[in-house]
């Protein structure tokens, strides 16, 4: 099965990417946009086959590696 | 329908499958003669990279061939993977230029960044640690609205490349022409340190030695990037985008080392990185320098891709890539190597008496070529030229715009062609390995070899406006101010690596365009005992029929014995006096001056006196090493006083010029382009014009060092401070500004 | 003085800090590759400038959970002294010895240059050697050095003495001038609780030799080779 895995700044850390894409974007004309946060995808394919035990595992795996909680978010969506 | 799956169907070649490898009439009836039977697809794929432009030279090798390319230091000249010069001490460098223009301006991040990683390559793949970087960039005029996105996208793509791997990017140039609006030119060069005794080459020996792969994996990265880097572009080349290789730093880090540390072992007959046309020429040249067949079975090969069809695999341009020939009894150590350092290790074919190049998958033969052929029969073509005339001098007397010196100056060194490029180099890593002893901004960079005192001094030069406007003079010039900026920090030039960038030789003029340039090289590389040693030629760069300046870039390499005995620009001490070197008739056609005060690109360019050159630059070095100069700068793009105003922003210190005694037109007199010049400081003028005098070489007072500002007597002065701001405001600020779309 | 230097697959910076070392303590240091799963008893453990595992995820995370680093860990724990430069001061962060993360400069671009620091406290075994508010000038080189941590994290490091550098102007001013990324309160190098831990995004070890162009690095060498001898 598939984990996608969404990795975000945590509200409040500052995003220097985040914001040189948002001053492009109003530079390329698109207005209203009030903030812009950048943040990583990433996918696993996993040998398990038990949704649970397949989302702990990803959750570890964030935990330990896949994020730095320290300034990072994560959502973990396990799909069949 | 596209070639992967003519290729998977094996179909008949037609005359539009030919067309579409970029193969003539006459070109496929040579392979026809060959081959002796229609080539499969995957035989074309492999005829018409190996007899591209960009691999074949197949206009400009007869002209080459006129180069100088021996010399009493020089241990390897063109035709390996990169020249090999001695440095004493059992010591050799090892460096060669190389572009990646079309690539860089569909992409320029991974254009620039893949760019920077083929050249390391070159070096390393000949057993010499990389030590220094260097890249000679051309954009299009500042205006032009995707000049900043190429500009941003190329220096992010060669920082990220060359500061990941650890190889400090030390210097270059960058320079601004409309005519690179659609076509920049993205030349890189790298410098490596090696081992006399330890140097490796292409030549297979050996029938029955194993063939390794090593590094990434292939995927289908870049097919056709060699053939269209040999095609013109016109405004759909964006649609090729896919074919753009991908440059991943990291795996080309562990590239080196793994390769450096079984060079250490008894192990390797024969190595080759994959570069353009990868596994295809690669193989083909390993077995055609050996005069022996090799053959490869396909599916050894480590494939990023599922369904990758033969022709794929030989075509793909996948980077961090060498193909091995090993000794057989040293195939377990290396498989060890590598795997320590996390990269793939396949024993692909071996080396066979057959003379021919034979791939297989699945048992199944899908090629078969006589290599002999291949490379001794590529196209080699005398392609009709017409000389550019000299155009007529400008006269001093000529010049149409009432403006003082001092704004002029001003203007110059606060403009798009001689502003600070700092907001360049600060991206890149100029300073890993710790022996960076001259960093951007100076005539030349320097590097030490690591545990001696001695220094390899590395440059980039053209004038492309010089040798548009007379392209033997501007060839001559390029080797000449190279050879010039090696000698003003002190280094013995000892020889160079060319990158010829022109448009499109099928057209008389822009051959006669790359025959005088060449010609023009020829004579400085003879006359200066500067040999060209390695080189690339990038031809076709034009969009929609018009070609670029001609841009034959010359990457000098000179050796100091002493990197405590080097010069630089920057004024040091107040109460110094300022010596020029050389003879000065004020010259002002195709100067910077008459371009950019007046608009006008016209009149002839300097002329180049190689023996002045040779008598002027051996007297300076002589005096530097003597210790007797502060201060040491040639004389390029706007003169005297944009020289001197260098020097002074340099060291932050203000300096007086005194035109009074010259008795020659000002403007000319402080922006004349006339070639063979230094300006020194010393602390002993009286020794060095005499000194001058003896040698008989051309040197006058021209002013002093001290104060704050820059003054030229009788006329004015400007703060050097003022200057400064001007100097180093003018790339910031055009990067910062927003494009108007 | 024996010194352990980390070598991380895409370690780049290796021999900088090891010229640095030996000609401060005239001992070479070892050099030990990152496979290796413990270190030997040494007097201060380096984890060097680079590019380890090619900073791909973020920088320092892969290396932070390697073998070796757990003994780094360990044995920092217990004491040893470890300093971390550049990529080393990210991989530190990213074990939790040292608070906070390195984020990407705040102008986005990679920045090579001199930079002027400011000396906090003299108290620690890295900067015995210099003084409280001298101003040391050393090259930084790196594309994610903007050093972040919340408010609360970063009063603590104030108020316990823990910020060894700052970033400040060519006098010894902290203020906006001389930050060349973005870091928080100027910030260039902290502290563990214990003091035995260092992490600073500039290479003093690029500062070592009058042919560097200044050697306003040899100080805290010379500083950590008389503390730990």
């Amino acid at each position: 099965m598939k984990a996608k895995v969404h990795i975000t700044l945590k509200t409040g850390v500052l995003d220097p990417q985040g914001k040189a894409i948002a001053h492009a974007l109003g530079s390329l004309g698109f207005g209203g946009v009030d903030e812009v946060r950048q943040g990583k995808y990433i996918e696993l394919d996993l040998a398990e086959t038990d949704p649970a035990k397949a989302k702990a595992a990803v959750d570890d795996m964030c935990k330990k590696l896949l994020a730095n909680t320290v300034i990072e978010n994560y959502t973990v969506e396990v799909v069949g | 329908m596209t070639a992967s799956e003519a290729s998977r169907r094996n179909i008949a070649i037609t005359p539009e499958i030919v067309a579409e490898h970029g193969l003539t009439k006459e070109e496929y009836d040579r392979v026809l003669k060959i081959m002796g039977r229609e080539p499969t697809i995957t035989e074309l794929g492999i005829f018409s990279v190996m007899w591209s432009e960009h691999c074949s030279y197949k206009s400009s090798r007869i002209w080459l061939k006129t180069l100088p390319t021996k010399g009493p230091r020089v241990i390897q000249g063109p035709g390996e993977n990169a020249g090999v010069v001695d440095i004493g001490d059992g010591q050799a460098a090892i460096f060669k230029i190389e572009s990646h223009n079309h690539p860089s301006f569909i992409e320029p991040y991974q254009g620039a960044a893949t760019g920077v990683g083929g050249i390391l390559r070159d070096v390393f793949t000949m057993g010499a640690r990389p030590i220094a970087n260097m890249n000679a960039l051309r954009f299009g005029e500042p205006s032009h609205p995707k000049t900043k996105h190429l500009i941003s996208g190329v220096v992010s793509g060669i920082g990220g490349y060359g500061n990941s791997v650890g190889v400090p990017t030390v210097g270059g140039e960058t320079n601004f022409d409309p005519s690179y609006n659609g076509n920049i030119l993205v030349n890189a060069m790298t410098v490596g340190l090696a081992h006399t005794d330890h140097i490796f080459y292409s030549k297979a020996a050996g029938v029955g030695n194993p063939v390794v792969y090593v590094g990434a994996k292939t995927g289908r990265d870049g097919i056709h990037g060699a053939t269209m880097a040999s095609a013109e572009f016109t405004d759909d080349s964006e649609e090729k985008r896919p074919t753009v290789q991908v440059g991943d730093p990291f795996t080309e880090k562990l590239l080196i080392e793994a390769c450096l540390e079984l060079m250490q072992e008894d192990a390797i007959v024969a190595i080759q990185d994959m570069g353009a046309a990868g596994l295809t020429s690669s193989s083909v040249e390993m077995a055609s320098k050996g005069e022996l067949g090799i053959e490869l079975e396909i599916d050894r090969v480590p494939m990023r891709e599922t369904g990758m069809t033969p022709y794929e695999v030989m075509l793909s341009e996948s980077q961090e890539r060498m193909l091995i020939v090993l000794k057989p009894e040293a195939e377990a150590k290396a498989k060890a190597i590598f795997e320590k350092w996390e990269l793939d290790f396949a024993v692909i074919g071996r080396l066979t008496d057959s003379g021919n190049l034979v791939l297989k998958m699945h048992g199944e033969t899908y090629a078969d070529i006589p290599v002999a052929p291949l490379v001794a029969e590529a196209p080699e073509y005398d392609r009709p030229w017409v000389p550019t005339e000299k155009p007529a001098p400008v006269a001093a007397a000529d010049l149409k715009r009432d403006i003082g010196v001092l704004d002029a100056l001003k203007e110059l060194v606060g403009g798009p062609h001689l502003s600070s490029r700092r907001w360049i180099w600060e991206q890149y890593d100029h300073l890993v390995m710790g022996n960076t002893v001259q960093r951007p901004g100076g005539d030349s960079a320097v590097v030490r070899i690591d545990g001696t005192a001695k220094g390899i001094a590395i440059t980039t030069d053209c004038t492309p406006r010089y040798c548009y406007a007379h392209p033997e003079t501007g060839g001559a010039q390029a080797v000449a101010e190279s050879w010039r900026n090696l000698t003003a920090v002190g280094a013995e030039p000892i020889a160079v690596t060319n990158n010829l960038n022109f448009g499109n030789p099928q057209r008389p003029e822009i051959m006669g365009q790359l025959v005088g340039c060449i010609k023009g090289m020829g004579d400085a590389c003879r006359a200066l005992d500067f040999p060209v040693v390695s080189g690339n030629v990038s031809l076709y760069n034009e969009t929609n029929g018009k070609g670029i300046l001609p841009t034959p870039v010359i990457g000098g390499v000179g050796l100091l014995p002493d990197v405590a005995r080097q010069a630089t620009l920057a004024l040091r001490k107040a109460g110094e006096t300022l010596v020029l070197i050389g003879d000065h008739a004020g010259w002002l056609g195709s100067s910077l001056y008459l371009q950019e005060i007046e608009d006008r690109r016209e009149g002839a360019p300097p002329p180049v006196d190689l023996a002045a050159e040779r008598r002027n630059g051996d007297f300076v070095r002589a005096q530097i090493r003597a210790g007797a100069l502060s201060a040491v700068h040639d004389l390029s793009d706007g003169g005297l006083l944009v020289a001197v105003a260098e020097m002074a922003m340099a060291g932050r210190l203000g300096a007086t010029l005194d035109p009074t005694a010259i008795g020659k037109e000002l403007t000319a007199w402080c922006f004349g382009e006339d070639q063979a010049r230094y300006v020194v400081a010393t602390a002993n003028p009286d020794a060095l014009l005499a000194a001058a005098k003896a040698a008989g070489v051309p040197a006058a007072r021209v002013g002093s060092t001290g104060g704050a500002e820059l003054t030229v007597a009788g006329v004015g002065a400007i703060s050097v401070e003022t200057l400064r701001t001007a100097h180093e405001g003018w790339f910031p600020a055009f990067m910062a500004a927003q494009t108007t779309a | 003085m024996k010194s352990a230097i980390i070598v991380f697959p895409g370690t780049n910076r290796e021999q900088d800090i090891r010229v640095a070392l030996r000609q401060a303590s005239g001992t070479d240091p070892l050099l030990v590759f990152h496979l290796e799963t413990s270190l030997p008893e040494v007097d201060l453990i380096v984890l060097p400038g680079g590019f380890a595992h090619g900073d791909y995820l973020r920088c320092g995370a892969m290396a932070a959970r390697s073998p070796i680093v757990q003994d780094v860990v360990a044995k920092a724990k217990r004491g040893v002294p470890v300093l971390g430069v550049c990529n080393g001061f990210q991989v530190l962060t990213e074990t939790g010895l040292l608070p906070g993360a390195l984020m990407r400069n705040a102008d986005l671009k990679f920045v090579c240059r001199n930079v002027d620091l400011r000396v906090e406290t003299s108290q620690s075994i890295f900067t015995s050697g210099l003084s409280e508010g001298e101003v040391m000038n050393v090259p930084v080189a790196h594309h994610d050095g903007n050093y972040f941590a919340d408010p609360e994290t970063l009063d603590r490091l104030e108020g316990e003495g823990r910020v060894a550098f700052r970033y400040c102007a060519p006098g010894g001013a902290v203020d906006g001038t001389g930050n060349p990324n973005g870091s928080a309160r100027n910030i260039a190098g902290i502290f563990n609780e214990s003091k035995t831990v260092l992490g600073m995004m500039p290479h003093p070890e690029d500062a070592v030799d009058p042919l560097h162009g200044g050697t306003g690095g040899r100080g805290l060498f010379d500083g950590i080779v008389r503390a730990l001898s």
